[in-house]
This record gives C-alpha cells, structure tokens and sequence, in this order.
C-alpha cells in the first residue's frame, strides 16, 4: 500500500471497533408539529469516532431504509465554528466541555444509553430534530457587538499599544464560538455568557472604550427582547462553555451595564 | 495532447491591470483611472454578495457602508461560521515590525516564488501593498492580535519564508479576523444596508443581456426557491477541497456557487492546483467525515522525522536519536522544517511510500516538541501551541506533550478558482470573484498565512473600488422573476432538486462522495501520473452516470432536507473532479503543488516547465458530450526572475 | 408569540432590563442583611435574661426619644424592610416569569454540572423564607399565633421554642436562609460587576463563613430554650 491511500480502508486492524449503543432522540419534523424522543440502536461502533460521525452512521442507516434521517447541524467539525450543538445526556454538548463534534465516542461505554436533544429555549426555536434557530444571537451583536470603523479609516496599527494582559483577557473572551451552549444549559434560558464575553472582549481594548457604554445597554435590551431569560448567577453556563467563558465577564457586563445606566446611557428602541 | 478530452480556444489576458507604470504604481493608477458612483447614487445600485467569509464579509460590510443596497447571503445560520473561522497560523502583512528586512516588494516576490511561478505578478504586487491596511483596519475592529509585553504587535515566521512577518491570535487567527468582518458586516445589517440570508444556497446564475443579474437561491430552511436581482453579483463561497471527501474544509464547503456560475460562462482557472497541507492528523477508520489541520506554525518549534529503518514499530520515545531521520533537516538544510507546504507534504509522502511511516497503516510522521519543551520549557511551549495540543489530544486520545505527534498532508486549500481579471471580474460582465473562490494571486502553491491576507485584500480594500467602475454604468435595465432568463433559471433547479429527490436508487450522497474523494486522492493528490489521471477520469464518469441513477435521497424539497442540500453539492463535485484531472493531465509540468512524476529533477523535486507551462489555464464549460475548452492566460514575468524554486 | 421564519420574533418583552432587575435584588438582599446581621445581634440578647431583653425590644421603639415620636426608629426600619422585601420579591418573580416563558419546554433529560444545592433552592427557598417571615411576624412582633400570645416578647419567644414543632420550623427556614444568603452574597457581588476571578475564591469564603456565623447566631437561640438553657 503507497501513502496515497486516503483512509485505512483495507487496514481493519487499525480500527477498534464494537460499541453498541441505544439513542433516544428528539424527533420533531417542523416547528407546527409536536416532537418526541424516539429510539434507535446502532452497533459496531468505534471510540475514536467523533459524536456526530456516530450520528452519521445511524443518518446513513436510515436512508438506505428509506427513512428521514436525523437533521442536525454541523459545519467545520472542528470544534471552532459554533455550528453543532446537542444536549447529550441532559449536558451542552455532552459530558466533555468541548463541542460536540470534537466529543469522542471514547467517552461514552459500550451498551450506553444516550439521550440526545436539542437547545431548548424560546429564542432558539427549532427547525426540525436537533436543529434551532440562533439568529438570535446575530440580532444581539447587531444591538452593538462591534466597534465602529468604516474601511479604509483605521490609524496605524501601531498607534495604540495595548497591555498585553488587557489584549489576552480580551482574546479570552474574544474565542466565544456563539454556540448556544450557555443559553442551552442555563436554567433561566439565559443568553448572559454569550452577550457578556463580546462585551468583555471590546471592552477591555482601547478601541472598545467609545462605544463601551451605548454598546452594553444595548446588546442586554436586545437578549431580554429575544426573549432570553435574565441570568441570576448560577453558573451552568460558564460549565458547559466549550470555551471557557469564564463568569468573570458576566460580572464585567452587569459592572458596565450599571455604570452606563448611572451615566444615562439609554437603550435605542 | 488527448484533443477527445479537451480542446484549445482562444487565449484570453487581463487587460484591466495599467501596464503602461511600473508595477508599484499600477493599483493606484487603476483606482485612479477607474470610474466611481457618485454617493447618492450608490442608494439606488443593488449588490449580490454569496458568502460571508472573510472575502464576502468585508466586501459586504465595506459595500454596505459605502451606501450600496447589499444582499448577502450564506448556507449556515450565521455569517460568523463561515469556514474561514478555522484558519489557525495567521495573516502575512508587510509590516517590516521586526526590521528584519521585510517590505512589499519581499513579500511580493515570496509570494510569487512560493506559487511556483504561476501567480500573475500585478496581483500579487497589489495583494502585498494592501497587507499593511488590513493590519490596521483589523486593530481597529478590535481584533485581539498577539501582542508583546510592551504592547505592540507580535509576529512568527511561518513555512517559506525568512522573515517574521505573520501576524497571529494564538491558533484562531481566522476566527478572529472573521468575527471583525463579522461584526462590521451585523452593524451594516442592524444600518438597513445589507439585506442577510441566512441559510440560503445559492443555486444559479442569472445572466440578462450578458451581465450578471441575480441568483436563484434556496432557502435551507423552508426549502423555497426564489430568484434575486442585483446590478452585480459578487461570488466569495470558498474552497472546494471537499471534492476530496475529506478535507480540512467544513462539512458544507462546496464548489455549487462556482461551478454552477461557470456552467453559464466563467471560466474556470487551474482547477488542479490544490494545496496539500502537511501538518493534519491522520485518518482513523473509514467513518471519518473530515480531516482537522495542526497548523503550519507548529513547525516552527517542532520537528519532523520518521525511523531510519523501514517497519521500525517502536513507540516513538523509545528510538533512539541516531536512528531517526529528520529528514526534511537533512534535505532542505536552509529551511529545514519551515520547508513550503507542498515540499513538506511530498517529503512526507515519500517516507511513507518507503515504508518508514508511523500510526496504524504506516500513514503518518512524527511531529516533535521534546526538544522545543526542553528548550523553552513546557509552558512556553503551551502558552504558544496550548489550543492545538488540546485538540490534538482531543481527537486522537494521546497527549503530544509526551509522545510526538503524529501528523499526514491532508487536502487544504484550493489554489484554483474561477479566472478573474485585475479588477476580479469574472469572464461574465457583472460577476465579481473573491477569496478562494477565484483563482487568485497564489500560483500553483499557496504560502502559509496568504489565504486570509488575500481574502480580506479582496474583501475589504480590492473589490470595492473596482466593482464602481463597473457599477458607473448602473442601474442597469430593471429584471425581476418573470424575465425569461429568470424563469429559465429558477425551473432549472427545480427540475434538479426534482430529479434528484426521484431517482430513489440504492446509494447515499455521501457514498458518491466519498467513492470520487477517494479516486481523486489517490490520482489527482499529491502525485498525479498521466496513467493515473486518465483511469480517474474514465471512472468519474461511470460515477456520474451511476449517481443519476442510482441515488437516494429522502424527504421532500419544499423542507428542511440536509440530505438534498448534499446531493446537489455532489453532484457538482463529480463534475469539478473530471474538469481538475483533465486539467491535471493537460499540464504536464511539475509545479507547486501539482507533482506530475513524469516530471521531476534527479532529485526528486518538482520541475516545472516554463516554455511550455507558463500559463493560467482558464476552461470553458461545455455542454456535456463536448470536450472543455482551454484559454490560456500567458505570464509575463517583468519584475521577478524565473527560477527553479530552491529552499535547500 | 410569532415566529416566522424571515421576520424577526415577536415576543413579550420584559420592560425592565433584565441586569437591572438583578440590581434591585441585589441592594436589596443587601438591606435585608444587614437588618439581619442588626437582628442576630438583638437576639443574643436572650442570654442576658428576661429584663435585658424586653428592654431591648423596648429600647428599639423608643430611639430617640423624646426628641422623635415613639417608634420612628423602627418604622424607618419597617418601612424599609417592606420596601426591601416587596422589591425583592418583585424582582425575583419577574426574572422567574421571565425564565419560564423564555423555556417552555423543558428538557427531558437535564444534568446539573455547576448548580449547588444553595443556587438550585433560591426561588423556593426565597418564597419558604417569605412564608416564613410572615409567620415569625404574626409569631413575635404582633403574638397573634404565639401559643402565649398577650406576654412579653422575651415570653413570647420561650413560648413558641417550646414547642418542638415551631422550632423545627424555624430551623429549616433558619437553614434555607443560610443556603440563600451563600449564595446571594457571591451572586450579588457578580450583579454589582464587582467580582473577578482573583477576587472569586475570596467572596465565595466570606459568603460560606458569613452565612454560617449568620445562621448558627440564630439557630442558638431556639435550640437554648428547646435545650432548657433560657426559659
Ligand atoms: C483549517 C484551515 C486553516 C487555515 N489556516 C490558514 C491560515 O493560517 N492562514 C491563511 O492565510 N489561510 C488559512 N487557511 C485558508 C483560509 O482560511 C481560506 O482560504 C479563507 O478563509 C477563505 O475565505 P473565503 O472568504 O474565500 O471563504 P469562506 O470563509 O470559506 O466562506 C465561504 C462563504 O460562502 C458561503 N457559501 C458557500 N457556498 C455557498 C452557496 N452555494 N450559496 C451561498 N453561500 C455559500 C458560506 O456560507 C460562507 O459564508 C486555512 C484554511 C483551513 C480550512
Ligand atoms: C421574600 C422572599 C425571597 C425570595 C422569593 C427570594 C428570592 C431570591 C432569588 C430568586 C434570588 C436570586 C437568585 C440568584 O441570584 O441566584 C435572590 C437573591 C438574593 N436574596 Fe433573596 N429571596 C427572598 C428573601 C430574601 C431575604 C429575606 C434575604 C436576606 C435576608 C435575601 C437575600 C438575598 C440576596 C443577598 C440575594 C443576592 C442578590 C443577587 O443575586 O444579586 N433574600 N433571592
Ligand atoms: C431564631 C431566630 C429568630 C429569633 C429568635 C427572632 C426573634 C424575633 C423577635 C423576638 C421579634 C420581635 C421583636 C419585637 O417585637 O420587639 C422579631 C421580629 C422580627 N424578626 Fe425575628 N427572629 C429570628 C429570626 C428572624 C429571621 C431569620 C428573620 C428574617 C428573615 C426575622 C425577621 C424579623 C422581622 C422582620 C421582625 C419584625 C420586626 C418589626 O418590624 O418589629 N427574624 N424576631
Ligand atoms: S459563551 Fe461559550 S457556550 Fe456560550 S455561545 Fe459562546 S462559546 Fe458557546
Ligand atoms: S447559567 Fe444562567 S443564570 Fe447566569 S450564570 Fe449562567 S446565565
Ligand atoms: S461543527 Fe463547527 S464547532 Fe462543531
């Protein structure tokens, strides 16, 4: 065999296989009808395959059967897009704190049972089976998830330098991959952990500070108005963040949002 | 050459680029002599843009707020995921920072020497002018660059080049260059500017009266397919590495936008030029959906090597030093591990093919960080590499702060695209191409950390001011979906999605998928042969035949139906296939990342072949039964010498 | 509510921003603590004996005297426990309407990863310590279910906490206002922005020892009379 060869088919001794499992998954055709969990087997499984090449192998079973197969969403597989997303076992995005497509069947036994459902809240309706809607976030950072700087008119790069432990506590807050786990695993439903880690990430850079204030008023008016639930500190959100969005952001929204209220800051209606 | 495959047309030439000053001055000249929309008329000129990555990101935000009507569009629920959001290494800009010798023209000639020569000099000379401002516009956005102690920008040297000039946030340099496009493109969205489809495909080209007018789309969601207009329509939907089946590309990454476009006229240009990335992680099982990069950057620190011994199935740690071969140290002692991609992956290649590779099937080389832990200290080596060590031993189980890394190329990037002009305008009047979708300003290999340089170029600073020259004579004449064209278009598709959903044969999407992936690497990756090539293509279309005859596809087209969105996406894939390895055949040099074995040096490396191969080639579709046409670009190199690519 | 598929949502929209009802809970837990801290205190009192401490209830409505009306003290102090309780009630009923509409459905299998005990009981917690309240008001303050209604306070209270059942009462509310308080000093920290990660570990030790001290300084008088220690 020449190193040409894409996968190791025809190398089966590279492969461990042999988990069986049972899936109980939430079926819901569209959002007019009413869903419920249905269940599946599927057999000869591999620990090293990812979560949802496990949910390919079942979705490649129910079509040669003729059968719907399980919608889900997923795009770079890679655990950076934010795209996949799935309450696995009553957990965002399982029992590992990672995206689902980066969680491994390793992770599960043979013979295990695994519930699998979608994001569960108003502002995340779903679509069909474990797919939702989470433009929701999009319409937050249109509230004022952004600094304002037209093309073309940026100063030199160099112009402002910025600490470095301001520039790394912003890149920790920058990496929120806006996957709706927080939401998903908060009690309240609330949409905080998300809102609170770009308001962290620009707030803490110079260039952040003219907006800083319109920015948080904003963005919190437009998660209550999604109908996202208020946060009241119970922290399964920062638990279940794939990236690690800590708390301390939250407490940096609820610090801002307080000061530009006592400013005057007003949300626009 | 085989005429049954294909034939040769016309040559075709850019004819935008103001050859008459020196290359340093012919961008600005360009802008000058182009034609710009007075602001108040802007409001009335509409503006298609399919893809927001970084290329249909910052040319959407930047349009918008420049007072063009924008309607943006894209296959996933938010713009933020498009798949430049993967890109790890970092952005290349001619900062000179470092003071280490650096300039626009070094990164000019880099760029078109690491492309093997078959780059067009215009563009790359403006893709390196243009680098400084997309440093500055990010900061502005609040992009959260590496950063040094005292504050300033912070840089690395990456594969194929002698200066540290790459800018980077740890390993999620796209992620946080995207969300910056992301952020400017929701601001112009919240300013009523662009108009945003979220989940909807792009499905055709609508062409009235020669020009680009609109796109039939589907709604993903509700399975509606609708037609839109615009005075242009600009095409930035990315890579189509996902012909290999397994890419690092995402799952929904496709050539539809594209190819559909070029089956109503654009030429396509070097379809075969794909970039193999050296540093992925291996293949597991025949499950496998994707293949995830480890990137480029960690060859900075760590080094490659396999056994010296064929079959030597020791663990790694237990082999000792002298019977390792770092071997790209050893053949390339001037880069040694920092080596261009394509040399990398070959090398690595060839190691395998003699038998000494590591990991289950013998496909795989060690990546080593014990010496870079021993000399900067394991939390040096974390606070650089921390995100992708984590991932690493996400995804394989074993911790490469102990045991080396194993690492195999993987499909990556694709060089070739749609031809486009020095103004990225398309063969078709009105249809602009951006960021990987075109065949851009990479030859036949792409550097390290020019991808994103090149989108956001296009992106935020190219295709703006050269789209107004073509916008001047806008609005054009009003269409909507009665207009033949239009109908014509629209019931195309839908007799596709119908055809596609009534086969009811015996096989999923994604077994053609992965059966033409697998062809397609084994004869047209990272070694092509003229006999190879020519099985592959005989095979592709037995595959085409047997997939319009024997698909399956569940559900209906009037709803959510992945299923369907795939099989279209197949589809053109097996088409693509055929056209890449004819394209593969048909040039029979060495060059970048095409590795034709019948062309090589004595010692191995590729061999270009300048007389006869200096050229773009940009194919015309043809209806099926007729051969491709061929147009050539010739190249005209005026300011870089032409010289067999050395990094010895 | 719509949901369409192209068109924005349109749900029922809380008036008050959501961190601000947060805000309000927070002050006011606060005021409600330190009326506690001030009462705690009081109560140990107890030990001193009968007079002692009927003279300190007495003490509380007569500050000021005689330049202030009788009782001003303590009607400031009423009024702004009434104040404090109502707002915090307000505010916590809302952001719990808030919660349920923004997920009607709810999970058919759902794990709890970071949630403590003390997080999980807030609202019901809140609510039995409302109860409660009412309860220990018509106890002690007005008599009117105190098993020896019409005696002196310091009679009052020896009376109810011989009853083994109204101290057990007592104690699990005792018990669930010291969960509350645990987690509603570190929680009311984050709301006011004023915590972080250096500071985390730090706020979460005062909210357990201060909780702790809090409940037992209760907690010791019921179980000294139950005991025999006052009588
Ligand atoms: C894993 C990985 C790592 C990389 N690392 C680097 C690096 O370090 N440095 C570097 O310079 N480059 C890197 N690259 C390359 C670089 O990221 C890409 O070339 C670049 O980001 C492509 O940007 P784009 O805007 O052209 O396309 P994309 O970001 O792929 O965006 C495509 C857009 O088009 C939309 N779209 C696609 N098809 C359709 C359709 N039919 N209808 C409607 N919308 C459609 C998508 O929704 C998406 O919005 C990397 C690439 C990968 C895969
Ligand atoms: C009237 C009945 C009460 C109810 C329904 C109630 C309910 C709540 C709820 C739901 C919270 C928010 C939970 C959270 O932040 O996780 C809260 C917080 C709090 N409560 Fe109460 N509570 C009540 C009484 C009290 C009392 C009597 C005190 C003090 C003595 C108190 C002190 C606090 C404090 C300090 C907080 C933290 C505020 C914050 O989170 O910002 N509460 N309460
Ligand atoms: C075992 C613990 C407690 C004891 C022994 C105790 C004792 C008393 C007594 C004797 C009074 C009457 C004082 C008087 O009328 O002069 C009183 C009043 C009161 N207590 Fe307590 N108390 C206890 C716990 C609590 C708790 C936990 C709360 C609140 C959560 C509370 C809130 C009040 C209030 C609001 C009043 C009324 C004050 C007023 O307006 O007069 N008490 N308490
Ligand atoms: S904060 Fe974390 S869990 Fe929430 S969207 Fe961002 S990455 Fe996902
Ligand atoms: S779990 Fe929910 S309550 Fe707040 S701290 Fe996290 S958003
Ligand atoms: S599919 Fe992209 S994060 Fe999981």
């Amino acid at each position: 065999m020449t190193a040409s060869m894409q996968s190791s088919v025809g190398n089966p001794a590279a492969e461990k296989r042999g988990m069986n499992l049972t899936l109980r998954i939430w079926r819901q055709k569209d959002p007019s009808v009413k869903g419920k969990m249905v269940t599946y087997k599927v057999t000869d499984i591999s620990p090293d395959m990812s979560f949802l090449e496990m949910l390919d192998v079942l979705n490649e079973q129910l079509i040669m059967q003729g059968d719907d197969p399980v919608a889900f969403d997923h795009d770079c597989r890679e655990g950076i897009c934010g795209m996949c997303g799935l309450m696995i076992n009553g957990q965002a995005h399982g029992p590992q704190q990672t995206t689902t497509c980066q969680l491994h069947m390793r992770s599960f036994k043979d013979g295990d049972s695994i519930d699998i459902e979608p994001w569960r809240a108003t502002a995340f309706p779903v679509i069909k089976d474990l797919a939702v809607d989470r433009r929701a976030f999009d319409r937050i950072i249109q509230a004022g998830g952004y600094i304002s700087v037209p093309t073309g008119t940026a100063p030199e790069a160099h112009a402002t330098p910025v600490p470095k432990a301001d520039s790394d506590a912003a890149f920790d807050a920058a990496t929120c991959i806006g996957c709706g786990a927080c939401v998903a695993a908060c009690p309240n439903a609330s949409s905080m952990l998300f809102t609170a880690a770009k308001v962290t990430h620009l707030g803490l850079l110079p260039q952040g500070q003219p907006e800083r204030d319109d920015r948080v008023v904003n963005m919190v008016a437009q998660q209550d108005r999604e109908g996202f639930g208020g946060c009241t500190n119970i922290g399964e959100c920062s638990a279940a963040c794939p990236k690690g969005i800590s708390m301390e952001t939250i407490s940096r929204l609820n610090h801002d949002l307080l000061g530009a209220l006592r400013a005057g800051a007003r949300p626009k209606s | 050459m085989p005429l049954d495959l294909f034939s040769v047309g016309d040559p075709i030439a850019d004819t935008k680029a103001p050859m008459d000053v020196p290359i340093g001055e012919r961008w600005s000249e360009r802008r000058f002599r182009g034609r710009l929309v007075n602001p108040a008329n802007r409001r009335k000129l509409t503006v298609i843009v399919v893809g927001t990555g970084l290329a249909g990101g910052a040319a959407a935000a930047t349009l918008g707020e420049a007072g063009y009507k924008v309607k943006s569009f894209w296959y996933q629920d938010s713009p933020r995921r498009a798949h430049s959001v993967a890109a790890q290494g970092g952005i290349n800009a001619a900062k000179n920072y470092r003071n280490d010798g650096d300039s626009v023209h070094r990164l000019f000639y880099d760029t078109v020497k690491g492309g093997d020569f078959r780059a067009r000099e215009n563009n790359v000379h403006r893709l390196a002018e243009v680098s400084v401002n997309i440093i500055d516009q990010c900061v502005a956005q609040g992009v959260p660059f590496a950063r040094e102690y005292g504050g300033l920008l912070d840089n690395r040297s990456f594969g194929g080049t002698q200066v540290s000039r790459t800018f980077y946030a740890r390993g999620q340099t796209g992620q946080q260059l995207l969300y910056g496009a992301y952020q400017a493109l929701e601001r112009q969205i919240a300013a009523g500017s662009v108009e945003q489809n979220a989940r909807t495909e792009m499905l055709d080209l609508i062409i009235v009266d020669g020009r680009a007018r609109g796109i039939v789309a589907r709604d993903l969601v509700s399975g509606e397919i609708s037609t839109h207009f615009a005075d242009a329509v600009v095409i930035a939907s990315g890579g189509y590495s996902n012909v290999f089946y397994l890419s690092t590309n995402a799952k929904g990454s496709n050539t539809t936008a594209i190819w559909r476009a070029h089956k109503r006229g654009a030429y396509f240009a070097n379809p075969c030029y794909t970039q193999i990335h050296p540093t992925c992680i291996p293949v597991k099982g025949d499950y496998q959906s994707k293949l995830t990069l480890m990137s480029e950057s960690l060859r900075n620190d760590g080094r490659v090597w396999v056994p010296k011994e064929r079959g030597d199935d020791r663990p790694a740690n237990d082999i000792p030093e002298d019977e390792r071969d770092y071997y790209l140290e050893r053949l390339y002692p001037s880069f040694g591990n920092l080596v261009p991609r394509d040399i990398a992956s070959r090398q690595a290649k060839n190691v395998c093919d003699e038998g000494r590779g590591v990991g289950p099937g013998g496909l795989g080389v060690y990546l080593d960080f014990a010496e870079a832990i021993q000399r900067l200290g394991r939390p040096a080596v974390e606070a650089k590499y921390g995100n992708l060590f984590d991932m690493y031993a996400q995804i394989t189980g074993e911790d490469p702060y102990v045991t080396p890394m194993r690492i195999f190329p993987a499909v990556h990037y694709t060089m070739g695209g749609l031809w486009v002009d020095y103004d990225l305008q398309s063969t078709i009047p009105g249809m602009f191409v951006i960021g990987e979708a075109n065949f851009s300003d990479h030859g036949a290999n792409r550097l390290g950390a020019s991808a994103l340089m090149q989108g956001l170029a296009d992106g935020y600073f190219v295709l703006p001011s050269t789209i107004s020259s073509y916008l001047a004579d806008g609005p054009f004449e009003k269409v909507d979906e009665s207009h033949p064209a239009a109908v014509e278009a629209m019931q195309g598709v839908q007799e596709e999605v119908q055809k596609l959903l009534s086969i009811n044969g015996t096989r999923t999407p994604a077994s053609f998928h992965r059966e033409v992936g697998q062809l397609m690497w084994d004869y047209c990756g990272m070694e092509r042969t003229d006999e190879g090539l020519r099985k592959a293509i005989d095979r592709i279309q037995e595959i085409r035949k047997e997939f319009w005859t024997n698909l399956k596809v569940t559900g209906d087209w009037h709803s959510f139906n992945q299923t369907l969105e795939h099989a279209g996406r197949v589809a053109d894939f097996i088409e693509l296939a055929e056209l890449m390895c004819i394209d593969a055949l048909h040039r029979r040099e060495s060059c970048g990342g095409h590795f034709r074995a019948e062309s090589q040096t004595p010692e191995g490396e590729a061999l270009r072949d300048d007389e006869n191969f200096a050229y773009v080639a940009a194919w015309e579709w043809t209806p099926e039964g007729q051969p491709p046409v061929l147009h050539k670009e010739d190249l005209v190199y005026e300011y870089v010498h032409l010289a067999q690519r050395s990094y010895k | 509510m719509t949901v369409t598929h192209a068109g924005r949502r349109t749900p029922k929209v809380a008036k008050t921003n959501s961190v601000v009802k947060k805000a309000v809970m927070a002050v006011s837990g606060i005021v409600m603590v330190l009326y506690l801290i001030a009462h705690m205190v009081g109560n140990l009192k107890v030990f001193t004996g009968r007079e002692s401490f009927n003279s300190y209830s007495e003490w509380i409505r007569t500050i000021g005297a005689p330049a202030l009306p009788p009782q001003t003290a303590l009607t400031i102090i009423r009024i702004a426990l009434i104040v404090a309780v109502v707002a915090h009630f307000w505010a916590a009923v809302s952001l719990w309407r808030q919660a349920k509409r923004a997920r009607p459905q709810g999970y058919v299998t759902k794990k709890a990863v970071a949630q403590s005990y003390a997080s999980r009981t807030m609202r019901w917690g809140g609510v039995i310590v409302l109860l409660f309240i009412v309860y220990h008001i018509l106890d002690l303050t007005t008599g009117t279910v105190n098993p020896d209604g019409d005696s002196s306070p310091y009679d009052r209270l020896v009376a109810s906490f011989s009853n083994p059942f109204i101290t057990a009462f007592y104690v699990i509310s005792l018990l669930l206002l010291g969960m509350h308080l645990r987690h509603g000093i570190w929680s009311a920290t984050q709301t006011l922005g004023q915590s972080n990660r250096r500071r985390e570990r730090t706020v979460n030790a005062f909210a357990l020892v201060f909780s702790v001290v809090l409940t037992a300084g209760f907690l010791i008088v019921p179980f000294s009379v139950l005991f025999g220690l006052v009588d």
